[in-house]
């Protein structure tokens, strides 16, 4: 594939945390537009991943390139020479994706329509008032257009959620990352997010990278199924094909494990 | 300017006066931790009568400067030794500070340990010493450190009772022999040296505690 | 006590400038800890070491040499270098100085207690490094900073009287003059002692109202 028609790809990237190896050479590719599921035991670097993309953690070793332009590290002083990226190129780069964390994490200090207009207007410099019509819509569409004064701690978590889906949507990503979006929330509250999601995966043309245990939304939304142990990937196809009819004995047992 | 001869020359004196500030801290902070403890037992488990009065005088205590209060009783009190009554009057001012340190550290004990007490029909008394204090000192050891440590740093009050402890020696050295440059910077280096490995150690202390 | 009350009724003005002064010292005093208390408490937490290392040197320095020796060296000492300064400068000074320096330590705690979690929701969206304190992280730790820092203003007006030893006319000194011309030793310290302790409440209050106004806004429990 050529490299600009990727959204992602990881080019041996390492992390270490001291003498623990959380990705070990790690190369993945992941088409623009493509919906691509983490599964895998916890521990297995599934998280890691989405956290690097997101600049949350620094690379140890490799480089990750978005857009076919390297993100991880930018063009050093000596052509030809990468070096790891500068506080400001990230700033500039990580507008493209976007993140909904497992914990939410909501801005407990503003209401839920401020929630979603803080970065539109600071970060990109949008008009308020433009940012919040755009906001109002977005929180329609995840069904909580009558919230949008509330403040995020009133709101159940189902609904906190939701709130954090719409505040990563109006930065418009092209890449959203997933991480285990579900795995806080109780049984009954998962339908209601999940199904804002397949939503949002039907409606757009958005690069997806989602980390769940939730096998039947990683059937619904994903076009390839990447299964993780030790900081690899030990087998990837089709979601139907992969799920159907697992080749490795670890993919088996792991799914045998969450179903 | 510096002149470090006269420094040299008044060092004697402001150790001298380091002495009487140590002495000072040492028995005024053993007024203040034994009073402390019963202002909060008091406040804690006395009787109502007991308690209510105990801590409003405390918190009056607590919210009024000590520099007034060493005025007050040192003019209203007569017969006593300056030393004897600044120690005194800094006991018990920090005994209201330490009471709520103390009422800090048994609140901090898990209702379920009064409840395992109770089940067992263990003595008052006996709770009291053998499962309340013993668990609540973990809490109180840091908090104790660091009123040490900021009490140390206030004894130079005393020196307007004529307690001739560091910073009083200090300004009598500057004023007669117009060094006050170097007295006053010697006893902020006393201070310094004195304070600062103190307070390292207390968190230390709260680190190895804290687990 | 007959002659106190209407000796008191004489001083009353001058009893009325004291107090006026303390109160202007523990303003003043207070600002200036806080301008410092910021400063120096972001500075400990930056992430180039010699700035974090300068930083945490100013503080232990002003935390570990007393307040005493610093109004004192302030006031004495410094005129020998070629600098004097006001009685009150040299105590507001002091106590900005040496409650800055405490106070920094709350504004390092309270920033380090904003759980990662925030600062890392808002690098998802794109915030660079001022924009995620100024927006997401310092709202949070203000709410966290107000009941510590209200122990630390009542200290600072606890340690306002020590300004009368370097002859600011403040409460303290006025009080005093009041004693010593009319003798009534007893009433003029009670008077003192209840009107520190009436700054103490009206303070006490002000910094409730203010935590409550903090915790709501930051979105705690309790707010509305």
């Amino acid at each position: 594939m050529p490299t600009e028609d990727l959204a992602v790809r990881f080019d041996r990237v390492t992390k270490r945390y001291g003498d623990h190896t959380v990705l070990d050479g790690l190369d993945l590719e992941v088409a623009r537009g493509e919906r691509v599921t983490l599964i895998g035991p916890s521990g297995s670097g599934k998280t890691t991943i989405l956290r690097l993309l997101m600049t949350l953690e620094r690379v140890t070793d490799g480089v990750i390139h978005v857009a076919g332009q390297p993100f991880s590290h930018m063009p050093g002083r000596t052509p030809g020479k990468l070096v790891p990226a500068s506080e400001r190129h990230l700033a500039g780069r990580r507008r493209r994706i976007g993140m909904v964390f497992q914990q939410f994490n909501l801005f407990p200090h503003m209401s839920v329509l401020d929630n979603v207009v803080e970065a539109p207007v600071h970060v990109l410099g949008e008009s308020r008032d433009e940012a919040a019509r755009r906001a109002r819509d977005l929180l329609e569409l995840v069904g909580l257009a009558d919230k949008v004064d509330a403040r995020p701690t009133r709101l159940s978590g189902g609904q906190q959620q939701r709130v954090a889906i719409a505040r990563a949507l109006a930065m418009r990503p092209e890449i959203l990352l997933l991480d285990e979006v579900t795995s806080a929330l109780d049984p009954e509250l998962v339908a209601e997010v999940l199904d804002v999601l397949r939503d949002v995966a039907h409606r757009t043309d958005i690069t997806l990278l989602c980390v769940t245990h939730e096998m039947g939304f990683a059937r619904d939304v994903s076009d390839r199924i990447l299964m993780f142990d030790g900081g690899r990937i030990i087998e990837s196809g089709p979601a139907d094909e992969l799920l159907e009819a697992p080749t490795e004995e670890r993919t088996r047992a792991f799914l045998g494990s969450v179903r | 300017m510096w002149d470090g001869e006269a420094a040299v020359a008044a060092l004697p004196t402001v150790l001298e006066g380091f002495g009487v500030t140590l002495v000072a801290t040492v028995l005024g902070f053993a007024v203040a931790a034994v009073l402390g403890l019963a202002l909060a037992l008091i406040q804690r488990a006395g009787p109502v009568w007991l308690a209510l009065p105990v801590r409003g005088a405390a918190g009056f205590v607590r919210s009024t400067p000590l520099l007034v209060q060493l005025f007050a009783v040192w003019v209203l009190v007569p017969g006593l030794d300056a030393p004897v009554l600044g120690v005194l009057v800094l006991g018990v001012h920090y005994a209201t500070y330490l009471s709520e340190v103390y009422r800090t550290g048994i609140d901090a004990v898990p209702k379920g340990q009064w409840e395992a007490c109770t089940a067992l029909s263990l003595p008052r008394r006996r709770v009291w010493r053998a499962v309340v204090l013993p668990q609540a000192v973990r809490k109180v050891l840091p908090p104790l450190g660091n009123y040490a440590v900021s009490m140390f740093k206030e004894t130079p009050l005393l020196s307007v009772i004529t307690v001739h402890e560091m910073v009083h020696e200090a300004n009598t050295y500057g004023s007669t022999h117009f060094a006050y440059l170097e007295s006053f910077t010697l006893a902020a280096a006393v201070f310094l040296l004195a304070s600062w490995p103190t307070s390292v150690l207390v968190r230390r202390l709260e680190a190895r505690l804290a687990h | 006590m007959a002659d106190f009350l209407p000796e008191l009724g004489r001083a009353a003005p001058r009893l009325a400038d004291g107090l006026l002064v303390t109160v202007e010292a523990t303003v003043l005093g207070a600002a200036l800890a806080l301008v410092l208390a910021y400063a120096l408490g972001l500075l400990s937490r930056s992430a180039r070491p010699p700035v974090r290392g300068a930083a945490r040197l100013v503080v232990e320095f002003f935390r570990g040499t007393s307040l005493y020796v610093q109004l004192f060296w302030l006031f004495f000492a410094l005129p020998m270098l070629g600098f004097r300064l006001e009685p009150l400068a040299c105590g507001v000074l002091a106590l900005g100085l040496n409650f800055g320096a405490y106070g920094s330590e709350v504004v390092r705690g309270a920033v380090a207690a904003v759980p990662r979690a925030q600062t890392e929701a808002a690098i998802a969206l794109g915030m660079g490094p001022a924009l995620r304190l100024r927006r997401v992280v310092l709202p949070q730790a203000h709410a966290l900073m107000v009941a510590p820092f209200k122990n630390l203003l009542i200290q600072l007006l606890k340690a306002t009287p020590l300004l009368s030893l370097v002859t600011v006319p403040d409460l303290t000194f006025q009080i005093d003059q009041l004693r010593s011309s009319t003798g009534a030793t007893a009433a003029s310290y009670l008077l003192l002692l209840g009107l520190y302790f009436g700054l103490a409440v009206v303070l006490s209050l002000g910094m409730n109202a203010l935590e409550r106004a903090a915790k709501a806004r930051a979105g705690q429990e309790g707010g509305v």
